[in-house]
């Protein structure tokens, strides 16, 4: 059997030897975002920007989409990471007032990894995989801005006219958007 | 006058061990278990009587904890929480009564089993445990985490596997209870020995979620409109608040507008405490699963404590309890992981002329046998030194290279290496060399 401690070992007093024992450590959540970030393919079409490079938990990520529908813009996603990574998943939310069925007016961003289908074993590269494909994809099905997703769905052509109006600042039935053409 | 026999309490002084007869039955001899080296009798009682325990959580599973340790006969125990006692906690908590709420729950049950225990000493701490440093933690022989949070549990066991170094009293095993409703488990840590909370994180799946667009566009249940109301209706019309789950005027608010949702889209039930519940993440306890959970747990410290049994932790270190479908638990082996970043790779001793810049540090990474890191990417808890990846930190952290390493970390002070030729990360506590 393992023994932990001797038994005729005398209680010992607080060690106060031991050098640096207030000094934070690395935390488990930074070591995992630092790996991740290593792990990127940002490819030609994505950029991550850090307001403060001394905190790599809170970064911005700007998609240039190259193909699709939005061809032509720069959306920029601010990520919030908490010291719970990779347990609790990163909140993501779009910085610009944009006309998409799965991101609504606020700039929550509806993606099944990022809440429902979030697993520890997900990696940030999964979820920027996946951000990029709301650009090339758009689905009508999940929707979070309902207008635009009724707006996919009945006329296709229309809602692409109306996707460049918007990202060239302009309004779609009565909602005025963000200019976000490059 | 009629006098009633009072028999003589069980904490008499005339026979002070009579409160512990069973006990004794255990500690004063030895058993077919029973570990072949130790000595019971006083020696073991004497033991058992001086460790220093220390109970994380005094909630559900820390009133039963804290109950059960001191009637196995630890007589120092310390508790932590930061909670104050709120009257949904009575039912269950029952170190607690009515005139104790708003009061803190460390300090209440401190004095509750202090005053049923004679002879047993509980030093309460009314905070986070984040308050605390190692010089803190190195004073107790075992803890014991009744907690609910996963945020607290990482916490705790990066903490303790910091700990450890060659003195063998430096390894604090770590006693784990969890429960939600009527499922529970209970683990027993050695950091740095066995699989710790973070090798285990699988284990603990994340709350499933309702996805947004259900919230935003078909709610089928009440909760759904409750959720609705708390993540989307709170943001467009209470930005600027911030939402407080104690307050009962923004409960009441979300309250209001889930209702109203819920009438919209004719779906029924929802309340006031189930927008409470909803808000709070608050997971119907069951009594019954942290009796039998604490239970387990304040088993397994007093056998690593007396070696009367073999004990949870060497070989099969998980025991778990399920009690909604029949009553079943299983115990087995989780493995450690080898890149566990925490327990898979400790901190090294490295040994810097305080002079020398953080490019020869890195350059030195290359030449080190024991690593020989390519592309390091290097940080402190508080500073990005240098990392490599996405190019845009890259050049942020540039800079950095040419600067003294004294000027960016302090003497003992913590690195993290990671590099893409390695799953792991490697730690290093700088020492300078004048
Ligand atoms: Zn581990």
């Amino acid at each position: 059997m393992l023994k932990l401690w001797s038994m005729k070992q005398k209680q010992q007093e607080v060690d106060n030897n031991a050098p640096g024992g207030r000094k934070k450590k690395v935390t488990a959540a930074q070591l995992r975002v630092q790996k991740d970030l290593s792990e990127l393919s940002l490819g030609s079409t994505m950029k991550t920007e850090f307001p403060d490079p001394d905190d790599i938990l809170n970064f911005n990520l700007t998609i240039e989409p190259d193909e699709g529908m939005y061809k032509g813009g720069r959306f920029t996603f601010s990520f919030a990471i908490n010291q719970n990574f990779p347990h609790d998943p990163p909140k993501v939310l779009c910085k610009q007032k944009i006309y998409h069925p799965n991101i609504d007016l606020e700039g929550k961003v509806c993606l099944n990894i990022l809440r429902e289908d979030w697993k520890p074993v997900l990696n940030l590269n999964a979820v920027i995989v996946g951000m990029q494909f709301l650009f090339l994809e758009p689905n009508a099905s999940d929707p979070l801005n309902k207008t635009a997703a009724e707006d996919l769905k009945s006329n296709r052509e229309g809602f692409k006219r109306n996707v460049r109006t918007t990202m060239a600042g302009g309004s779609v039935k009565g909602e005025s958007f963000e200019r976000v053409l490059k | 006058m009629e006098r009633v026999e009072v028999a003589a309490a069980p904490n008499g002084v005339a026979n002070s061990r009579q409160r512990w007869k069973y006990l004794d039955k255990m500690l004063t001899r030895s058993g077919p278990f029973s570990d072949p080296d130790t000595n019971f009798g006083d020696p073991v009682i004497q033991i058992l009587e001086s460790r220093k325990i220390l109970v994380i959580g005094a909630g559900g599973l820390g009133c039963e904890i804290l109950k059960n340790l001191a009637l196995s006969g630890f007589k120092d125990i310390h508790v932590i929480d930061m909670d104050t006692i709120d009257v949904s906690n009575l039912n269950r908590q029952f170190l607690f009564r009515q005139a104790d709420v708003g009061r803190p729950k460390a300090e209440v049950a401190a004095e509750f089993v202090e005053n049923r225990v004679k002879g047993v000493k509980i030093t309460p701490y009314c905070g986070k445990i984040q308050d605390k440093d190692d010089d803190y933690y190195r004073q107790f022989h075992i803890v014991v985490c009744g907690l609910d949070s996963i945020e607290a549990r990482r916490w705790i066991n990066a903490t303790l596997v910091g700990l450890v170094d060659d003195n063998a009293d430096s390894l604090k095993p770590l006693i784990d209870g969890g429960t939600e409703g009527f499922k529970g488990q209970a683990k027993v840590i050695l950091p740095t020995l066995t699989s710790c909370i973070e090798c285990q994180l699988d284990m603990h799946a994340p709350r499933p979620a309702v996805p947004l667009c259900t919230l935003a566009t078909i709610p089928r249940q009440p909760q759904h409109c409750i959720e609705w109301a708390h993540i989307m209706a709170w943001e467009e019309e209470r930005k600027d608040d911030i939402l407080d789950t104690d307050d009962p005027e923004h409960i009441t608010w979300l309250y209001q507008k889930a209702l109203k949702r819920a009438q919209e889209f004719n779906i029924s039930g929802v309340t006031y405490s189930m927008t409470q519940g909803v808000v709070k993440n608050i997971i119907p306890a069951i009594a019954s699963t942290n009796a039998i959970v604490a239970a387990s747990c304040c088993n397994e410290a007093f056998k690593i404590v007396t070696s009367t049994n073999p004990f949870l932790g060497d070989g099969n270190n998980y025991m778990m309890y399920t009690g909604d479908d029949s009553v079943y638990t299983y115990t087995w082996e989780h493995l450690k992981l080898d890149d566990c970043p925490v327990c898979g790779n400790l901190a090294k001793e490295l040994e810097v002329g305080r002079d020398a810049t953080l490019e020869e540090l890195v350059a030195g990474f290359a030449d080190r046998p024991d690593s020989q890191l390519k592309k390091p990417s290097i940080r402190s808890e508080a500073k990005s030194l240098y990392i490599q990846f996405p190019p845009g930190l890259e050049e942020a952290t540039r800079p950095n290279l040419s600067k003294k390493l004294s000027e960016l970390v302090e003497d003992g002070e913590e690195i993290a290496v990671t590099d893409p030729a390695f799953q792991i990360a490697f730690k290093y506590k700088i020492k300078f060399t004048s």
